[in-house]
């Protein structure tokens, strides 16, 4: 199974000492009939073995575009990617041939989505799927890919993974369900697994178990991890850092003690006011009023500022640089410090 | 001859052929002004209402298009070539072919016409009550289409009119009419079911219901005005379904017969000689072509201003 | 799946009574002379009556005959022509080619209509996408009494490509053109349906998880869409049946071909109303029991079905 991961290493410029993950001022745009939307405008993010790098944000603040930017699997038209770098150990992705880049999905990146009964195909059972990675990718036979299907199963605990094999998605439990798609990403020892909302569609109970087999497996693995959620109270158990997205923008970007304790960008404050917290009881919960921006007519300026309790007039007229306020920490507002509070 | 389940459900597959309107829930009023307004822009809609509008013209009023007399043949004049008023040449009976193809619009579109008003109102009335009615009334009323559907339509359309045929001197005009109007509400009534049934589980209709509308009510303010889209796109495609079945049930004999002007008719007729000469079997087969084509586009038109899938 | 095949079985029962029936009270019901119906406009001696009347039963009560007429359906007893010919001995005769033709006409639709109907909506907006759109809308604006009697007169006559007619032991180069005319009525359906069924399914969640297990574009279309996209088509081609059969009645009676449409063709024509009856409904029965075969396939493509 090194076979494939030797070509790889053949890949002009790939440099081991190189960063794992570095998306570099990346833009995406879709051009549709109603005008073109900036759905990912200047994302910059980097990512370590071992690490787990939570990217948090409202529904269309661009997350899940540049997790698939970062995966190649954006459809073209209507999405196109209009500037930008996306470095894994140093190899530019997006100047890749389709069939290279199509070795690094799944062989080195790999991804698993929120919704497991409609990201796994119907009308194929769930061993033909797992072990269509392993043929694909390895050139192996029917039968030692249908081993090592049910060894994935079982190594992401599906109980009597020699006979669910033969089933379908329907036949699965959701939770069971989001275990084959773990298994599935996991199939060719990727470095970097993107996880997208992996447990937003399941009751609670269970996403706390799919959360805690992540990890370990990360753990294991030292898989670098990125994990895309809306949900501030999943990110504070796993992530090592967290990067806040709005509007296409990465905001703000600390590790996460730093965010919860003194959280830099008057968006990330506002989010963390918004969510109820025992150490709070009693006290009203804030909401931050407006909504997201429109991607087709984004404000000028900061994109926050009509929704900004610090906005003053600068921020309708200049886009905020990017502060390092500490090692590694980065916000991108005119008032940092204000909102710092030094 | 085309089939209608297969020309109706050609866009939408499946068991959600008929997906009726989404935006209907939100706006009832303003999707048929949505959708009017798509068609007005729409190129293919406004080519297929020319062509619909001069084809009518035809039917109606035919001596805007020809002075001489479809039913004055004359051996004589057999297979003549074009010339004076025949602009086609002559036909083996020694008609005019012009006059005629002309002429047969109006029994073509007349036949059609009806027998789609006749699949209307079945169809309407049977989706209406199996959609709002539920349990038996649809579990029976399903089964029924089913067994209608079971035939394939052209066979059941022989048998069926040579059962309504009046020998001799009849021209079979109405028991084409009958026929197609009996064998071709089934896809009407299948959508109006669907529609009926999105359309009564919708939380306004549910809010009326609430607040004391009746059954009639329910149906006729809230409920009918929603599942029309799809209802009137399908009886469009109907037309030019009607149009094409009743040239092959004349041309197999079944169809109008006798003096009867038509452009299956005509077909048949000529036929026979279409080596010797072919304009007399041609122009009919244009023509008929032409308006069955400007009925699906018409069909098309509307079904793509109707999906909010497309906008 | 048994409960799904049984319950399919039932559907089928019922709805072979209901259309058999519904044939014959077409038929015959409320006629004031029913011997002049199966007769025609010829004149019925008494000689022809007494055979009538062993056929039909139509001395006895309706639902009498009705009961004998379905039991000659299930026991192969199809009667006899006005002219004396076993009706059941005429089926068989002219089945084999009408079975060759309309599957050769079901195989050529199926691969144009499902390759173009792929390609498009993979390209979709592209020329080929709309060049494809307008041919099938010309396509289906054309009535078989208009296709059949031109194409012949195009090929066969005036391009001298094909035969103009077929004989009885006739190869596939004699029932190309035939077919092809044949296909021509439901290739634009199918490929209309190809194309929107794939063009949904690409944008189908799996198969951005297909492209992200990196795999190759063609097997993420060829495999995992493909198969998806096929459940409606096979569908369709089941329904499509009873277009064929139609267009076969007239198709054969353009081209001569000595099949089960032409017979019923000339049964319409001579007036030879136990022909029309006995042909009429072997067909139905294929065609319902080609639409059970085609649902449980269904069962086989779509495994939400099966286990339901």
């Amino acid at each position: 199974m090194t076979d494939i991961k030797a070509e790889m290493d053949v890949l002009p410029g790939m440099d081991p000492r190189a960063h794992l993950l570095h998306v570099d001022e990346l833009h995406v745009e879709f051009r549709t009939r109603d005008g073109v939307a900036k759905a990912v405008n200047g994302v910059n993010m980097w990512l370590r073995p071992g690490e787990t790098l939570a990217v948090l944000g409202e529904s269309g603040s661009g997350k899940s575009v540049t997790a698939q930017a970062i995966m190649g699997i954006l459809d073209t038209p209507p999405a196109h990617v209009t500037g930008g770098r996306v470095l894994y150990r140093g190899v530019d992705l997006l100047k890749l041939s389709e069939a290279d880049r199509r070795k690094v999905r799944a062989n080195r990146i790999a991804m698993i989505f929120q919704d497991a009964l409609s990201a796994l195909n119907p009308v194929f059972t769930v061993g033909f799927q797992l072990a269509e990675m392993f043929r694909m990718h390895r050139g192996m036979s029917r039968r030692d890919a249908k081993a090592r299907a049910i060894e994935l199963l079982d190594q992401v605990r599906i109980p009597g993974a020699r006979d669910r094999i033969h089933d379908y998605p329907h036949q699965f439990s959701g939770g069971m369900r989001q275990r084959v798609m773990i298994a599935m990403a996991l199939a060719l020892d990727p470095e970097i697994l993107i996880a997208d909302e992996p447990t937003t569609a399941l009751d609670v109970t269970v996403q706390a178990q799919i959360m805690k087999l992540l990890a370990e497996l990360q753990q294991q693995r030292n898989m670098g991890l990125i994990l895309i959620t809306h949900d501030m109270g999943v990110v504070a158990d796993v992530a090592d850092r967290i990067s806040v997205m709005y509007a296409g923008r990465v905001v703000e970007e600390a590790p996460v003690h730093d965010i919860y304790s003194r959280p830099a960008h008057p968006y990330t404050k506002a989010l963390l006011e918004s969510i109820p917290r025992l150490d709070r009881k009693g006290r009203q919960l804030n909401v931050i009023p407006g909504l997201p921006p429109p991607l087709t007519d984004l404000p000028s300026g900061c994109s926050f500022h009509p929704r900004c309790a610090y906005a003053r007039e600068i921020c309708s007229r200049d886009e905020p640089p990017a502060y390092q306020i500490a090692p590694q920490r980065i916000a991108s507002c005119h008032f940092v410090r204000e909102v710092l509070g030094v | 001859m085309s089939d209608i389940n297969a020309v109706t459900t050609a866009e939408a597959p499946g068991p959600a052929a008929t997906r009726p309107a989404d935006a209907s829930s939100a706006k009832p009023r303003s999707l048929a002004g949505d959708a009017w307004r798509d068609l007005r822009r729409s190129k293919v809609f406004w080519i297929a209402a020319v062509l619909v509008a001069v084809i009518l013209l035809m039917a109606v009023w035919p001596t805007l298009f020809t002075s001489a007399d479809p039913a004055n043949c004359q051996l004589a004049n057999r297979h003549h070539p074009a010339g004076g008023g025949a602009l086609f040449g002559y036909d083996f009976q020694g008609c005019n072919v012009y006059a005629r193809t002309i002429y047969g619009a109006r029994d073509s579109i007349f036949v059609a016409v009806v027998a789609t008003l006749i699949a209307g109102v079945i169809g309407l009335t049977v989706g209406l009550v199996a959609g709002f009615y539920g349990r038996w009334a649809d579990a029976v009323l399903s089964r029924f289409i089913d067994i209608v559907l079971g035939v394939p339509f052209l066979l059941a359309a022989i048998v069926l009119a040579r059962r309504f045929t009046v020998h001799e001197t009849d021209t079979g005009v109405l028991a084409v009419t009958l026929t197609l109007g009996l064998l071709g509400w089934t896809t009407a009534a299948r959508v109006m079911r669907s529609a009926v049934i999105t359309a009564r589980n919708q939380d306004y209709v549910t809010a009326a219901r609430m607040l004391g509308a009746g059954p009639g009510r329910l149906m006729f303010r809230h409920i009918l005005p929603n599942a029309v889209g799809p209802f009137l796109v399908v009886l469009t495609l109907l037309l030019g379904i009607n149009i094409a079945a009743e040239a092959t049930l004349s041309y197999l004999g079944v169809g109008l017969q006798g003096d009867a002007i038509s452009w299956g008719t005509s077909i048949a007729g000529n036929g026979p000689y279409v080596r010797v000469v072919a304009g007399p079997v041609v122009w009919p087969s244009i023509f008929l072509a032409v308006t069955v084509l400007a009925f699906i586009m018409l069909g098309d038109a509307v079904r793509d201003a109707f999906d909010p899938k497309r906008r | 799946m048994t409960r799904y095949i049984v319950r399919r079985l039932l559907q089928m029962v019922l709805t072979f009574f209901g259309a058999t029936f519904v044939v014959y009270a077409l038929m015959f019901a409320n006629q004031d002379d029913p011997y002049q119906v199966l007769a025609g406009d010829r004149v019925v001696s008494d000689s022809q009556r007494a055979a009538l009347n062993a056929q039909y039963h139509l001395d006895k009560g309706f639902f009498t005959q009705y009961w004998y007429y379905v039991k000659g359906l299930l026991t192969g007893d199809f009667g006899t022509s006005l002219t004396g010919r076993r009706i059941g001995d005429m089926l068989a005769e002219a089945w084999p080619i009408t079975i060759k033709l309309t599957l050769l006409a079901i195989v050529i639709s199926a691969v144009v209509a499902i390759a173009a109907g792929v390609f498009s909506a993979v390209r979709r907006g592209g020329i080929f996408d709309h060049v494809t759109l307008v041919l099938t809308l010309v396509v289906l604006a054309m009535p078989i009494v208009v296709l059949a009697p031109v194409a012949q007169l195009i090929f066969g006559v005036k391009l001298g490509w094909f035969p103009v007619t077929v004989t009885r032991d006739a190869n596939l180069y004699q029932l190309l053109l035939p077919a092809l005319v044949l296909g021509t009525l439901v290739v634009a359906t199918e490929l209309r349906v190809t194309r929107s069924s794939v063009a949904e399914n690409l944008r189908a969640d799996y198969v951005r998880t297909a492209r992200a297990k990196g795999l190759s574009t063609r097997r993420v279309v060829g495999v995992h869409v493909l198969r998806n996209s096929l459940i409606p088509v096979i569908t369709l081609i089941g329904v499509d049946l009873g277009v064929l059969m139609s267009g076969a009645i007239v198709t054969e009676g353009v081209f001569n071909i000595p099949g089960v449409g032409f017979n019923l063709f000339r049964g319409i024509r001579t007036e030879d109303g136990p022909v029309v009856v006995g042909f009429v409904s072997v067909l139905v029965i294929v065609f319902l029991v080609v639409n059970l075969i085609v649902d449980l396939l269904y069962a086989v493509l779509d495994p939400r079905i099966r286990y339901e």
